[in-house]
């Protein structure tokens, strides 16, 4: 496994007191024929060991996710294309919004090309994704996940055509009917799609992941919503006060969700809190929690371009943190893929300094014995 | 597709499994050879990991079968094969072919089946390499192989078995550590081995066969001595179908929670269509 190597390979160098040692006890055997004293302590003693406390040398049992970035970047594009849809709809036929709905529709069409192209990517081959199509399992969530976006695609496709033939010749049958019949299946299919990311990474095997399975799917749920929200508002749509109120909203649900997250403890969550992974959803969820929130507040409580351009920097603020948080989880399921005690339910206490003292010890004894 | 559960025979197949025995097992690595052979799997490279004898460190893509060299701190003043030293085990690891496989479930493109041996098989051809069996897997057995891009692991030697051979591991072993053959049968014999050990002192010989956890027990179960977690078994392997229904029960709600907000928004925001683009 030269390509992925789960061991990690320390230069185990000899260095010169060591080998000055060494070649005293084979004096000293030479001579007498028998070597009293002690022997060495080799670099890097005391060694890693299979034991009930260290399991199989600390080799993790999990795989690590094997996903390229075009995966979480998918996350993203999904979770604004799905949340727009239903948004979009929304605008048109409660919202009497048609410009918003338009846009909304854009960002429907060209997140499914996006995605499309990202997964077909990750593949590898493009004809492999054809694949994905063969068959439909409802225990699946990336079987669920791939029809709900196939789908998705047509409809959208089917609105955003339908509707822009209807704005330039008028409303006509079937157009108009072809043009709601998408606009309502997309926004349909939209939820699903807005969230359903959170459960296929939450039925997985990766601890971190599958012990947040109940919050997941409406934490990226709502960061799917974040940057719908937001990529509508940089399209121009900064002075929609519904799409503002829906900023909240998710601004809202992500601080809680950060909050969550922050004052629960427990080893599987420890990826969300240390390290690469950690800092980036915790500065995910700050830009599109606590961060958008207070930009959007102060937005509604001022007028005119001051206001525009604080939608416009929470706007900034909801992309990159959706961005953020999609990346973030996906690199804490390695991490946590990476934690061999989590499978092993070994906990951390059993092998900090105490146990390493023993080994050294014992290692350290097991050298006197076979140099006497 | 469920299999199992007391029956020995499925369109009039035997369910088959491999019963490892650890005990028997003197790290020879043949049975490693025999696969690679075989399945003409990719060389690994010699890595001296510095753990034991240990090469690779786990099954992967290009190692279905896995000798684990689990090599206890030296007790000074012992030595020679006394019962009560447990001090250097081996035991060949191999895909557990799971009686609900979290990798069967999770496969999107249908690659990934049961056979009528009862065993876990990805169909190359069927495989696109979406790695979502990676993450499913509560074993850590399945890999994709990056080069090839797709999904691999053991095929329980499914061509061998069709024309009723052995899998070449079991086929290789010196020792008759790897034993093949009918699932309850060799369940049986299990137990009585388990009984001859436990009469011989080693009392510590135990059988590894998760059955109570949603997994369902496995088609490769392994006698071993000692706490199972220091030859990387998993206390409780679940399947991850077990998070589904909280999952899209969590899906539906923030479906419903945006439905609602957009509503709410939508409907609490005065001066309709204005919001032009600017």
């Amino acid at each position: 496994m030269s390509a992925d190597p789960l061991i990690s390979h320390q230069p185990r160098t000899p260095d010169a007191a060591s080998e000055a040692r060494l070649l005293e006890i084979r004096r000293e055997a030479e001579r007498q024929g028998k070597v009293k004293d002690h022997g060495i302590h080799p670099q890097g003693a005391p060694f890693p060991v299979a034991s009930p406390e260290t399991g199989y040398y600390g080799i993790h049992l999990l795989k690590e996710p094997q996903w390229t970035p075009d995966i979480p970047l998918y996350f993203f594009t999904g979770g604004a294309a799905g949340s727009a849809a239903v948004i979009g709809a929304m605008a048109d036929w409660i919202g009497n919004d048609p410009e918003l709905a338009r846009s909304a529709r854009w960002i429907a069409f060209g997140g499914v090309l996006v995605s499309s192209a990202l997964l077909v990517h990750d593949l590898g081959k493009p004809e492999r994704f054809m694949n994905m199509l063969r068959v439909f399992k409802i225990q699946s969530p990336m079987s669920v996940g791939a029809w709900t976006l196939a789908a998705f695609g047509g409809s959208a496709t089917a609105s955003l055509f339908a509707k822009a033939a209807e704005r330039r010749f008028g409303s006509r049958f079937p157009v108009n009917v072809i043009g709601n019949m998408g606009q309502f299946f997309s926004a349909l299919l939209g939820l699903p799609l807005h969230n359903y990311t959170g459960v296929l990474i939450g039925a997985t095997a990766i601890p971190v992941w599958n012990k947040n399975i109940q919050t997941l799917p409406i934490h990226f749920g709502a960061s799917g919503v974040q940057a719908g929200v937001s990529l509508l508002e940089l399209m121009g749509h900064s002075n929609s006060r519904a799409l503002n109120l829906l900023g909240i909203g998710s601004a809202l649900w992500e601080s809680w969700e950060g909050a969550h997250l922050e004052t629960r403890g427990g080893e599987e969550l420890r990826p969300l809190k240390r390290g690469l992974s950690g800092w980036t959803t915790r500065a995910g969820g700050l830009l599109s929690g606590p961060g958008a929130l207070v930009l959007r507040l102060l937005a509604s409580a001022t007028n005119g371009t001051k206001s525009q351009n604080l939608r416009r920097a929470a706007a900034t603020c909801g992309v990159l943190g959706s961005l953020l948080t999609r990346f973030g989880w996906v690199g804490a399921g390695s991490a946590s893929a990476r934690d061999w005690r989590l499978p092993l339910e070994i906990p951390e206490s059993h092998a900090t300094e105490d146990n390493a003292g023993e080994n050294k010890q014992a290692a350290s004894d097991s050298v006197h014995v076979r140099a006497s | 597709m469920s299999m199992g559960n007391g029956l020995p025979e499925v369109n009039g197949h035997r369910t088959t499994a491999f019963l490892t025995d650890s005990t028997l097992c003197i790290g020879c690595k043949a049975c490693e050879v025999a696969c690679k052979e075989w399945n003409g799997i990719d060389a690994d490279g010699l890595e001296w990991s510095g753990h034991s004898y240990d090469n690779t460190g786990a099954v992967g893509a290009s190692t279905w079968r896995h000798v684990k060299f689990v090599e206890h701190e030296p007790i000074a003043g012992l030595g020679g094969n006394a019962a009560d030293l447990n001090s250097w085990a081996f035991s060949s690891d191999v895909c557990k072919h799971c009686e609900v496989a979290g990798c069967l479930e999770a496969c999107p493109t249908g690659a990934i089946v049961r056979t009528e041996f009862g065993g876990v098989y990805v169909q190359p051809d069927v495989c696109n390499g979406c790695a979502y069996c990676v993450v499913a897997c509560p074993f850590g057995v399945v890999q994709k192989n990056k080069d090839d891009g797709r999904a691999f692991k053991c095929t329980f030697c499914y061509d061998r078995q069709k024309d009723g051979l052995k899998p070449a591991c079991a086929k290789a072993c010196p020792t008759e550590s790897i034993q093949f053959g009918e699932i309850e049968s060799l369940r049986l014999d299990a137990q009585e081995r388990l009984r001859e050990l436990h009469s011989r002192g080693m009392t510590d010989a135990q059988l590894y066969d998760p059955k109570e956890t949603s997994v369902g027990g496995i088609h490769a179960f392994f006698i071993v001595r000692g706490d199972p977690k220091q030859y990387n078994l998993p206390p409780k392997p679940e399947v991850p179908t077990v998070y589904l229904r909280d999952g899209w029960k969590a899906s539906a709600i923030g479906s419903g929670l945006l439905v609602a907000g957009a509503l709410l928004a939508f409907l609490s925001s005065p001066g309709k269509g204005r919001s032009g683009r600017r």
